[in-house]
């Protein structure tokens, strides 16, 4: 059962005190886009061995969606930043890099 | 025979005699035996059957590895099988019964199994059964269930009368084993300042040391375990329990353990069993080992046991297996056992030793007791039917020629010793193979790791590869160092205790006796007594082609029973891997799943059965409904009543009244479940657009609006009413089951995808009771109460006032869900009673009739208005329910609105929203589907539509129903065929209009 910490309360929240939301940092398509990008944006995931950014919100607490880094092979969890960005945040990533020389996630890697 | 000494037993209350049953014999024993040493004390060898050959088992272990000594226990209500006999404290009054076996355990049908055993090998029911396809429902599969398994469940009637609960638990350390490793390591970490969390499976502090011998600072182990024990407790930042064992290790830290509060002593009353729930930064594991059996013909039989358990037997509860026991082995170990009996005045025909050239100090120490030892030598075969009669000696690098038959009652056999390895596997531990000692051990490189990266179990003392006491000893200090340094603590104490101990000489692996076993010995050499699964058996798997001990593992079920393998895995897999002729550690082990030994399911429930299995929300109008013959209904968490039944009415009655009395003089509704949920800010009404299918952005202030709200990928997901309040505040009412996922699904957008924009969101459901007042009396009604024009002129329908009606703050909305003229009033929820009450008295003039959910449904299906969850499912979109005009054409955006361009959306084919009148006039079954003609690709009959609502109709007289049919509306006046239950039977509908009861809308528009 994992613990992740909440970026808004800071509280260390059990499991069982937050929802899964799926993916981070997706780009929403509505209409006007097409066939191609609207599939990939409602139906398409990373489903990688190691780093992954992944929504959660802190449901049975304060309430608010927040962003993990985490090792889907491990399970160490790289940082928690808020909901509210378009990226992870650049400290972050070089923790992660620090950690994983050589990661790379959709359009995220080591090097961007 | 097995006896009870007349001196000893370290366990025992000789003070404190016990009576207990077995098969409704009834026999005594002492407080503090455990129903396996009672039974043996009482000779009874043989306590149950095997699970597919029905042999006869007896008691194999002293711990909770035992695989065969599974009993049923207690009665009635408090009937648990699979109760191991070796874990069961004894006292007074207890019952048991042993398992699998009919009629009796000595007189045993099934036992045929066993002299067929050789046409029924591993994989046997897969190949013999699985032809013809039909016969396994009815014929194999039943009579595989009466002959093969262990207890029988409790019956489902029966309600477990004890409680159970679960704790909660934050330590720093958790130390899993309070044998002498866990007690040092405990004592080692607690020293630095550290929580730390102590717990035992057992009742008993000290684990094997106390009957295994040596000294420790000079003392024996029970006075150091007392000592240590001691100095812990009286450490403010230290807990120790007993009767609490480690059930599992999950994720980040996380730990289940199991208390067995009441189990040894049911009359003291209270909690029975505890889910302790435990956050600890480190866990460690001293968890000790197991003793594995050796593979000898007949090593199954009652009377042959490990060695460590024939000696726990004796020094703890002073309780002889046998009066002449040999012992057979390829380690020192087992030689105490032989010292252990000899020195208790038993007699010890021979220690058989497997290795050619014998043991070290102890093979002398037992020789200077004048026990004649065999090295070189094996077990050949154990003769006996139910008990041990003889063995025969043979040597163990042949086959199997007999040198001697060697007469005795008991057999004492110790194949090595594997660490329990379980809790640090549960979490992704790895394992290494140890040559020398001929077992997997922790591999600390590749520890189970937390949320930081950092391991966070420790393996100390034997459950960590160390076997002897100074070695042991040392790894517990050395763990708790390092477990300590891992959490940035400074050390305390580093010391190890001073250890006086027996050397030993080294083991050597033994995985078949003897060596050249042929088929006959290895088809009766055990591998897993609780699944009888036989050298043989994995021999015959691997020469199948089941080389992954995985795959092996399941067609043979090798470690697949309650005990999970705990005897059996080793040496099981070490016979695959020779089979293969590969190393053990290239075949690898199994996976190791929490919990380590079997938990009670009313302690997995804890508090949460009955009343609080989840919380009810009662509305304010809750009590009132209790007492006016409310039969519930569960929606979401709320409890609403289905309708309320009168002295000597049937609930279709009732429903049926409700229905009538509304359309034609006035009906009641508690509505306050209904989810409202306040949206405001300046850019509520943007939010608003996005979220609902229609333009809630241009509704006036004052006025209301249906809207429909959509997932993203098109599909409705909820719908209701919106009322503009003000500038810059709608409230919009959700489905009652809706409210907090709504919510919820508001507020993922606005903080993950819209968070600039200005909008507050928040769920006042419970702030406020609703009431519906419907039916042509309506208006009167409310006129009765006065305080506000509530006439078509002042409040036409769609739109809402505030006010006062008989002198309580209301907000009046004029919408309609039944196509009566109706008023849904809110008031705050502590006025809701006051109001439900003024409005009944003001009713009864006009026979005021509280309703329910059913006649809610009945009336609103009359009007062909949808139910979310009856007419959506999930793969519904709104053009499907013919719900175009509430669909925005204007709007650029909305959620659901790109994928409702989608080509499976748009198709014409889809199956659409129609009425279905029956040509009899009766009731559609609920769900049934529409049969066309043909048959699909798997042969199952087409379908054209189904059935979503049905409800008998009292205003027409006739059934009615909604559906969804293939290309409905183009369909109108068409017969369709619905299958009935049975799938045969067919009804005719006709596809009609939806709005099957005043479709012009007369009865609101007044």
């Amino acid at each position: 059962m994992l613990i992740l910490t909440c970026p808004y309360c800071g509280v260390a929240a059990e499991e069982t005190e937050l929802a899964p939301g799926g993916e981070a940092h997706l780009t929403r398509f509505g209409p006007g886009s097409d066939d191609a990008e609207f599939e990939s944006y409602l139906f398409y995931r990373e489903n990688p061995k190691g780093v992954h950014f992944e929504r959660w919100r802190h449901a049975n607490g304060c309430g608010k969606w927040f962003h993990a880094a985490r090792c889907t092979n491990t399970l160490e969890v790289f940082g928690t930043y808020p909901a509210q960005t378009t990226e992870p945040p650049a400290a972050l990533r070089e923790a992660i890099s620090a950690k994983r020389p050589g990661w790379s996630w959709r359009s995220f890697s080591e090097e961007t | 025979m097995s006896i009870r000494l007349s001196t000893g037993g370290r366990f025992l209350n000789r003070a404190r005699p016990v009576r207990f049953s077995f098969n409704g014999q009834r026999l005594p024993g002492f407080l503090g035996d455990t129903l396996a040493s009672a039974l043996l004390a009482n000779d009874q060898m043989m306590v149950g059957r095997s699970f597919k050959y029905h042999r006869a088992r007896g008691v194999v272990a002293s711990g909770s590895e035992e695989p065969n000594a599974l009993v049923n226990l207690g009665s009635g209500n408090r009937h648990e099988p699979n109760q191991r006999a070796t874990t069961t404290a004894l006292f007074d009054g207890l019952e048991a019964t042993s398992q699998n076996h009919w009629p009796s355990l000595e007189f045993d049908i099934g036992v045929v199994n066993n002299a067929l055993m050789r046409f029924l090998p591993a994989g046997f029911y897969y190949k013999m059964f699985i032809h013809p396809r039909s016969f396994w429902k009815h014929i194999y599969e039943p009579f595989i269930r009466q002959s093969a398994g262990l207890g029988k469940a409790p019956a489902p009637e029966d309600q477990d009368p004890d409680t159970y609960e679960h704790f909660y638990s934050f330590v720093d350390v958790l130390v899993v084993g309070g044998g002498v490793a866990g007690l040092q390591a405990a004592l080692s970490a607690a020293q630095s300042g550290v929580k730390v969390m102590v717990i035992e499976q057992s009742a008993h502090w000290g684990g094997r040391a106390p009957v295994d011998g040596g000294t420790i600072d000079g003392m024996d182990p029970d006075a150091w375990v007392e000592k240590t024990l001691n100095t812990l407790k009286s450490m403010p930042n230290v807990t120790v329990h007993t009767r609490l064992m480690g059930a599992g290790v999950y994720d980040h830290g996380y730990a289940l353990a199991y208390e067995r509060l009441s189990d040894h002593d049911p009359d003291k009353g209270g909690v029975r069993h505890r889910l302790w729930r435990i956050r600890a930064a480190r866990i460690i594991a001293a968890t000790g080992a197991l003793e594995r059996p050796l593979s000898f013909a007949g090593n199954d039989l009652p009377g042959v046991m490990l060695a460590s358990a024939v000696r726990d037997y004796v020094v703890n509860y002073a309780t002889a297996p046998g009066q002449s026991t040999v012992v057979v082995t390829n380690n020192d170990d087992a030689y105490r056992t032989a010292i252990v009996l000899k020195n208790a005045g038993l007699d010890v025909p021979a220690i058989i030793d497997a290795r050619p050239e014998g043991g070290g100090a102890l093979m002398e120490e037992a020789r200077g007791l004048g026990i004649r030892i065999e090295t070189g030598r094996g077990i050949a075969r154990v003769r006996g039917l139910r008990r041990v009669v003889s063995v025969q000696l043979c040597e163990q690098d042949g086959d199997g020629a007999v040198l001697e038959d060697i007469p005795c009652d008991a057999v004492a056999m110790s194949g090595g010793w594997s660490p329990v390895v379980h809790l640090w596997s549960h979490c992704g531990g790895k394992l290494n193979w140890n040559e020398a000692g001929a077992f997997f051990a922790p591999d600390p490189d590749r520890a189970p790791t937390d949320q930081t990266g950092a391991p966070f179990v420790y393996c100390a003392g034997n459950a960590n590869g160390a076997m002897d006491l100074k070695t042991v000893l040392q790894d517990a200090v050395e763990q708790s160092q390092n477990v300590i340094g891992s959490l940035g603590c400074e050390s305390g104490d580093a010391s190890v205790p001073s250890v006086a101990q027996t050397q030993e000489a080294p083991l050597l692996p033994v995985w078949l006796m003897p060596a050249q076993a042929p088929k006959a010995l290895r088809s009766k050499a055990w591998l897993d007594y609780q699944n009888d699964v036989k050298v043989s058996d994995v021999q015959l798997a691997a020469q199948e082609g089941f080389e992954s001990v995985e795959h092996t593992k399941r067609y043979t079920t090798l470690g697949m029973a309650t005990d999970q393998g705990k005897l059996s895995n080793i040496n099981g897999l070490a016979t695959l891997s020779k089979a293969l002729g590969e190393d053990i550690p290239a075949v690898g082990t199994t996976t190791f799943r929490p919990p380590y030994t079997p938990i009670s399911m009313g302690a997995i429930a804890g508090e949460a059965r009955g009343a609080l299995f989840q919380p009810v929300r009662k509305t304010p109008l809750h009590d009132w409904h209790e007492a006016h013959g409310a039969v519930w209904e569960p929606v979401g968490q709320w409890r609403r009543p289905y309708c309320f039944r009168r002295d000597g009415e049937s609930t279709q009655d009732a429903v049926n009244r409700e229905i009538t009395a509304t359309r034609a003089s006035l009906g009641l509704l508690d509505a306050s479940t209904l989810g409202k949920i306040v949206v405001k800010g300046p850019d509520a009404g943007r939010f608003l657009d996005m979220m609902y299918t229609n333009m809630m952005s241009t509704l006036p202030v004052g006025k209301c609006r249906y809207g429909l709200m959509c997932s993203e990928n098109g599909f409705l997901s909820d719908d209701g009413v919106v009322a503009r309040i003000d500038d810059q505040t709608w409230l919009c009412h959700t489905t009652t089951g809706g409210a907090d996922r709504i919510h919820a699904h508001m507020e993922e957008w606005l903080q993950t995808e819209w968070w600039e924009w200005k909008v507050w969101t928040a769920n006042l459901t419970e702030q406020y009771a609703q009431i519906a007042v419907v039916g042509p009396q309506a208006r009167t009604v409310l006129e009765t109460l006065g305080g506000l024009d509530v006439s078509k002129e002042a409040l036409p329908f769609m739109h809402w006032v505030d006010g006062t009606l008989g002198g309580l703050p209301v907000r009046v909305y004029r919408i309609s869900f039944s196509g009566e003229l109706s008023y849904e009033i809110a008031t705050p929820a502590s006025h809701g009673r006051a109001l439900w009450d003024r409005l009944l008295e003001a009713g009864a003039a006009f026979d005021a009739t509280p309703y329910g959910t059913e006649a809610l449904h009945v009336m609103r299906a009359e009007k062909g208005f949808i139910m979310i969850g009856d007419e959506t499912d999930g793969t519904v979109i709104p053009q499907d329910l013919g719900l175009h005009w509430a669909i925005s054409k204007k709007k650029d955006d909305f959620l659901g609105k790109r994928a409702q361009q989608r080509t499976h959306m748009t198709d014409p084919d889809r199956w659409k929203l129609v009425g279905l009148e029956t040509l009899d006039g009766s009731v559609l079954p609920d769900g049934a589907y529409a049969v066309a003609e043909g048959r699909n690709a798997n042969g199952q009959r087409n379908t054209e539509g189904r059935v979503t609502s049905t409800y008998h109709s009292p205003t027409l007289g006739r059934g009615i129903a909604m559906g969804l049919v293939h290309r409905g509306p183009d369909r109108m006046g068409e017969v369709i065929r619905f299958a009935r239950d049975d799938g045969e039977t067919m009804i005719e509908a006709r596809i009609v209009n939806p709005v099957f009861f005043d479709p012009d809308g007369e009865k609101q528009n007044v």
